[in-house]
């Protein structure tokens, strides 16, 4: 025994291991940004960001890089902000889902057909949107933890379902803005705006909205949730190893419908601030949140193997989409480059997540 | 001509009925975009309302949505298979289309364009449709009226409806556009003016989310915008409130072209200032008839003269006539208005 231990020590100092130093060395300042990106998954798609506006800025001036532009840009992404953070708890769980634009819209019509056509107060309409997109995405969840049904699937019959609902429900009418305006301005609360450095007659300045302060609000309570409590800790356990997570005592089924829930409860609250954004509620708005949402999610860094990435990253990323739609607009470029654009950034950021990935194998 | 047609439709539906106590009963298919817009809503309406009238037994189809083309195709082969004699038909894809519908036609169908032309329009045995350069025209004209001499300094945003410029589309925005005169260089292609009173064009899906987003790039673009032509109410509504968000709701013109009660209602609420309205009540109504027509005698439908399709009938809705622009009041629109 004690003669093979000479052995290892003989081989150590043999010339060989210096060249494998050498080597490891110059591997070593990438594994080191790789490490940090490990780490810290936002950092990438905050640096697309930071450059795009400077980029931007440069490329249009004052035209761009003002409050009024910048501050726009942000009630443009709100919506899809907000159905992006649900949808970055699913897909932090190694889930997708589908359904979340449908339930967001038929949420939004609830709230303004029981206002409306049933007479109910407007509070207990709102609530009711609410606690229904909190129910489908309860049902989602069901569906996938004990039903072990797989996600993609649910939330593809579910997203058929709830719109077909919609359209039915709603007869595909408007209720319109100056209606709501009279008789229910609670549904437009998030539509509220309010102006910081604007010029005499109101113009120009900063300019936000309610419903962008319940992003960014939404985006920090589900920031400290995820990193400080044990519930957001079970939820990147899931998703990275469920069968781990639930030999080290986490409620698997519990934590999947539970992140479901939420996330239908979110999509409802996009709902409601949607109504604010278009003044109406409309039922054939919000088609494409389910795509653009998962694109926010991939831009902004998080794995679709579930387990990692920041909840930041999609805040991120629907700003990045948002920055390169107004900024291509403003320069009078064809609106295509700007799906193309974004196509590229979304194939660059799931290789650069597949790179980050081999860290931790 | 309207009268001539209903009348030869009159007379089919009588002999129609007499073919039906024969056992040979006649039937029909309806094939829209989608079943849940209410402008397809209505006319399927008319077009169920028609068929009753006739007594004849009416199939309808739809798209699950908008672009929905395969829906459409297997419902044109449905249509064939069922031994139909007429097809009304609103294409999502108008020139992909064409192939099932050739194929309808050597089966011995009618096949009727109602609302969309077919790319080439002459893929139909007929179109029964509005007249959507017309529309936009006379939203044109009554925009320049309205503003008078501020028409030459007129700053003026087009809310269309797709990048990918269908045919609607560019007939109403090239329409307002000559309505307002201004030259429109390619009629075929929207935003190749060079007419500096032009802002900018920008598509907005026509729903009010696409009018709020493409307004408020447009405002990005130059804050002076005081014209606002939009594709459709909806994105007329979309449009205002991204005015109404930055306090200008009161000094920009909205113009837009449907006639849903909505929208008209949006007139007499002073969101829109004139809307063109059209009538997808009677363009199936109209269809319906002429495939009754056609199958006790064969009777092919005519176009409107110097058309090359049936002009189903546009009205301008304001509540501020101008000289010179024919228009009807909120009332009047809000009696014929649908959805």
């Amino acid at each position: 025994m004690s003669g093979n231990s000479d052995d290892y020590e003989a081989a150590l100092k043999s010339p060989a291991p210096e060249t494998v130093a050498t080597f490891s060395e110059r591997k070593g300042a990438l594994a080191h940004l790789q490490h940090a990106l490990h780490v810290n998954p936002a950092l990438i798609p905050l640096f697309v960001l930071v450059v795009s506006i400077i980029l931007f800025g440069l490329l249009l001036g004052s035209k761009f890089f003002s409050p009024f532009a910048l501050t726009l840009i942000l009630q443009q992404v709100q919506i899809v902000g907000i159905v992006a953070a649900a949808q970055s708890l699913v897909i932090l769980t190694a889930g997708i889902d589908l359904s979340v634009g449908a339930i967001a819209v038929l949420s939004s019509v609830i709230m303004g057909q029981f206002t409306f056509r049933y007479g109910l107060p407007v509070e207990v309409a709102v609530a009711a949107g609410l606690i229904f997109g909190t129910l489908i995405g309860s049902v989602n969840g069901w569906l996938i933890a004990a039903m072990k049904l797989p996600p993609f699937i649910v939330t593809l019959g579910m997203w058929q379902i709830v719109l077909a609902a919609n359209f039915l429900y709603s007869k595909n009418a408007t209720i319109r803005s100056q209606d709501i305006e009279q008789q229910a301005p609670l549904l437009q609360f998030l539509g509220t705006t309010f102006n910081i450095g604007a010029d005499a007659d109101g113009r120009g300045g900063a300019t936000f909205t309610y419903g962008v302060i319940a992003m960014v609000l939404i985006f920090a309570v589900l920031s400290y949730i995820l990193s400080q409590t044990a519930w957001g800790r079970h939820v990147y356990a899931v998703g990275d190893d469920p069968e781990a997570a639930q030999l080290s005592g986490v409620n698997v089924k519990r934590t999947i419908i539970s992140v479901y829930a939420v996330t239908g409860f979110i999509c409802a609250i996009a709902g409601w601030a949607l109504i604010g954004r278009i003044g109406s509620v409309s039922p054939t708005s919000g088609q494409l949140l389910n795509i653009e949402s998962i694109t926010a999610v991939v831009i902004g860094g998080i794995s679709l193997f579930g387990g990692r990435g920041s909840i930041m990253g999609p805040l991120f990323g629907a700003l990045i989409v948002g920055v390169f739609t107004l900024g291509l607009r403003l320069a009078g470029a064809d609106a295509q480059w700007t799906f193309l654009l974004i196509g590229a950034l979304i194939i660059g950021a799931v290789a650069v997540d597949q790179w980050i990935r081999k860290v931790s194998a | 001509m309207k009268k001539l047609l209903i009348g030869t439709a009159l007379a089919a539906i009588t002999t129609a009925g007499s073919a039906m106590a024969d056992g040979h009963a006649i039937s029909a298919c309806l094939i829209t975009k989608t079943d849940t817009n209410p402008f397809f809503v209505k006319m399927r309406e008319g077009a169920e309302a028609a068929a009753a009238e006739a007594g004849i037994t009416l199939r309808s189809y739809a798209g699950q949505v908008d672009g929905d083309h395969e829906t459409q195709v297997a419902a044109i082969e449905t249509c064939i298979l069922d031994g139909a004699s007429g097809i009304l038909l609103t294409a999502s894809d108008t020139s992909s289309i064409v192939g099932a519908v050739t194929q309808a036609r050597e089966a011995g169908l009618l096949v009727i364009a109602l609302d969309t032309p077919l790319n080439p329009i002459d893929a139909a045995d007929a179109t029964f449709a509005t007249d959507n350069f017309l529309a936009g025209e006379l939203i044109g004209q009554w925009a320049a009226a309205t503003l008078g001499d501020g028409a030459a300094s007129a700053r003026i945003a087009m809310l269309d409806l797709a990048v990918s410029q269908p045919t609607v589309g560019v007939l109403r925005d090239q329409g307002f556009l000559q309505g307002f005169g201004i030259d429109l260089a390619d009629p075929n292609v929207n935003g190749d003016e060079d007419d500096a009173r032009i802002v900018g064009n920008d598509v907005t899906a026509g729903n009010e989310e696409g009018g709020r987003k493409a307004m408020e790039n447009l405002l990005a673009v130059d804050p002076s915008v005081n014209v606002v032509y939009t594709i459709n109410e909806p994105a007329a509504a979309g449009a205002y409130e991204a005015l109404k968000s930055i306090g200008r709701e009161n000094d920009v013109l909205i113009v837009s072209v449907d006639g849903g009660c909505p929208g008209v209602q949006n007139i007499a609420d002073g969101v829109i200032g004139a809307t063109a309205q059209q009538y997808p009540l009677q363009m199936a109504a109209l269809g319906i008839q002429a495939i009754a027509a056609f199958a006790v005698d064969g009777t092919l439908p005519e176009n409107t003269e110097g058309k090359d399709f049936f002009d189903t009938g546009v009205a301008l809705v304001t509540d501020q006539p101008v000289d010179g622009v024919e228009s009807i009041s909120v009332e009047e629109g809000m009696a014929l208005c649908w959805g």
